[in-house]
């Protein structure tokens, strides 16, 4: 969830039930019936170096692959007042990663490496997924197995980084993207 | 577009929250959320919902402790998104998980998953019994789901993410789905029918008593689940009379009182004697053969009924998915299926056709995952 459908829920609703629902994802139904379950964080550990406190990622998941191309999804949550962006990207998993989007060009989609990379808004969020933006794992050289835990680094445009880490997750879709040649990068 | 439809799908959301906190509003029975975190797993003392399937699989031969674990964690966080009513993460449909409806989602480990992570078993599979007629493609299984809620969707959708994170890890062996009475058709706590028209579950221990925790919980928060497949034989049922099956159980059909009382819950006098010196209650009746009377060694039923495709010749292939939980299998569910295997009249009506036992293991708290105190 964004931050700004958090604000919006917060100007909506002031009782502190909500509240406590602060976590990247809120539950999709109140449960006036039950003891209230505290809302389970739904962010994966995410070590922000000092330069860049600002920026979260909530969801980050990567999709299996034996070998060779996959790529990492998540929602990026930029918690500060002035926009984010990211640049580049890190894992030991592959020495080439790239930051890529998804476009329509004439009438077919293909995936390209995303000019001036990803900027996350003040306040904001950016979302990564299957379809749209994404991190390119262009070459990996170990197999992402389900349920492992794969590190990435970002690097930021004011020189900062922003580690966190990734689940592989088994998934079917999301492998147009990766067809050798179908990207002009 | 999935940002679009995610987005409306959490704008949804929040109007229903905001919604349920106004007090006029009344909560929705597909809106109430079963806890998922806790030193105890859902779904075993939770008020059973109306629908349940019961997953088992067969671990993969390269499915090492190390395996295990990660499966654990993923299946974990299928779980304690979809039961709080979230999307699974990387969930293909994440408009299905509302309602949850009560989901809950409960995880066993059979005695095949301990050898897989080089571990001893702390539970093995039950002894033969003769009444039983087992096959196997109901019986066994390394690892148990159990997904409960008061929709079968719900149960689909959870059923969907779970079984696809699982299969990397695990083959299935089976799948049985259950079902009682709708949500909201009775009275909760109220005792349901099974198949052949009798209450099923009256001499239950009551959740939040501590009978109830000494009966079904460990010290450690685990406790134990047996699962029978048990087929009714209702061609032949059907040719008994209602005096012949109220002996046969020692209650009454249609109240569910025991063949010396008026009501449900009267307890049963095994001494009674009737008319001609025979107890009015049979030696040989369902309730006297399964009754316990120290209630440190009762079970918890929790089963479920199965109705499956009818044959060509209009025979139903229907019965019970008779579930039990309790602190020792050996303890306390072997004597009492000793009992009813000797000398049950129902035996003459139901045949068991699968069965197989696991560990429930404690539940987590938010940064847990289930089993980690076996497979880390």
């Amino acid at each position: 969830m964004s931050s700004r459908l958090v604000s919006s829920l917060l100007a909506l609703a002031t009782a502190a039930t909500v509240v406590s629902c602060g976590s990247a994802e809120t539950p999709t139904a109140a449960a006036p019936a039950t003891t209230a379950p505290a809302a389970a964080p739904a962010t994966a550990p995410a070590a922000a170096t000092p330069a860049a406190p600002a920026l979260s990622i909530t969801d980050p998941w990567v999709k299996t692959a034996k070998e060779g191309m996959t790529a990492a999804f998540g929602t990026l949550v930029n918690n500060s007042a002035a926009d984010v962006t990211v640049v580049s990207g890190a894992s030991p998993l592959s020495p080439m990663i790239e930051l890529h989007e998804v476009v329509d060009k004439d009438g077919k989609m293909v995936m390209q490496p995303k000019q001036g990379g990803f900027v996350v808004p003040a306040g904001g969020s950016h979302e990564l997924a299957p379809g749209g933006d994404h991190i390119m794992i262009m070459d990996a050289k170990e197999p992402v197995e389900p349920g492992a835990e794969v590190p990435f680094t970002l690097t930021l445009a004011d020189g900062g980084t922003f580690a966190f880490t990734a689940i592989g997750k088994d998934f079917a879709g999301a492998k147009e993207d990766y067809q050798p040649g179908s990207h002009n990068g | 577009m999935a940002d679009l439809t995610r987005r409306g799908l959490l704008a949804g959301g929040v109007v229903a929250g905001v919604a349920a906190l106004t007090p006029a509003a009344s909560a929705r029975a597909g809106e109430t959320l079963v806890p998922f975190h806790g030193p105890r797993q859902a779904g075993v003392a939770t008020e059973p919902q109306a629908h349940a399937v019961f997953v088992a699989f067969d671990l993969r031969a390269t499915t090492d402790r190390d395996a295990l674990a990660r499966m654990m964690r993923l299946l974990t966080d299928d779980a304690r998104r979809l039961t709080q009513g979230r999307p699974a993460l990387a969930d293909t449909e994440p408009e299905l998980a509302t309602p949850a409806a009560r989901l809950t989602v409960t995880f066993g480990f059979g005695p095949g998953l301990y050898a897989h992570a080089d571990l001893k078993a702390p539970i093995e599979p039950l002894p033969r019994f003769s009444i039983d007629k087992l096959e196997k493609r109901w019986s066994g299984g390394d690892l148990l789901v159990q997904i409960c809620a008061d929709d079968p969707l719900t149960v689909s959708h959870a059923l969907r993410m779970i079984v696809k994170d699982a299969r990397s890890f695990a083959t299935v062996r089976w799948t049985q789905r259950g079902f009682r009475r709708a949500a909201g058709t009775q009275p909760g706590g109220q005792t349901q029918r099974n198949v052949m028209g009798q209450l099923d579950g009256t001499a239950n221990p009551k959740p939040g008593t501590p009978d109830f925790d000494l009966a079904v919980w460990r010290p450690d928060g685990s406790t134990r689940l047996v699962v029978r497949r048990i087929r009714a034989e209702l061609e032949t049922w059907d040719a008994a009379d209602v005096v012949a099956k109220e002996f046969t159980i020692g209650r009454r059909l249609s109240t569910g009182a025991p063949l010396t009382g008026t009501k449900e819950q009267d307890a049963p006098d095994f001494a009674a004697k009737g008319a001609h010196g025979f107890p009015v209650i049979s030696e040989y009746a369902h309730i006297r053969r399964a009754h316990v009377g120290d209630p440190r060694l009762r079970i918890l039923r929790r089963p479920y009924n199965y109705d499956e495709d009818v044959t060509a010749q209009g025979h139903a292939d229907s019965g019970l998915i008779f579930a039990s939980y309790q602190a020792d299998v050996e303890r306390q569910f072997v004597p009492i299926q000793r009992q009813l295997a000797e000398a049950d009249l129902l035996n003459e009506w139901i045949t068991p056709i699968g069965s197989a036992v696991f560990v429930i293991p404690p539940g987590c708290d938010e940064t847990g995952w289930i089993g980690r105190e076996v497979l880390s």
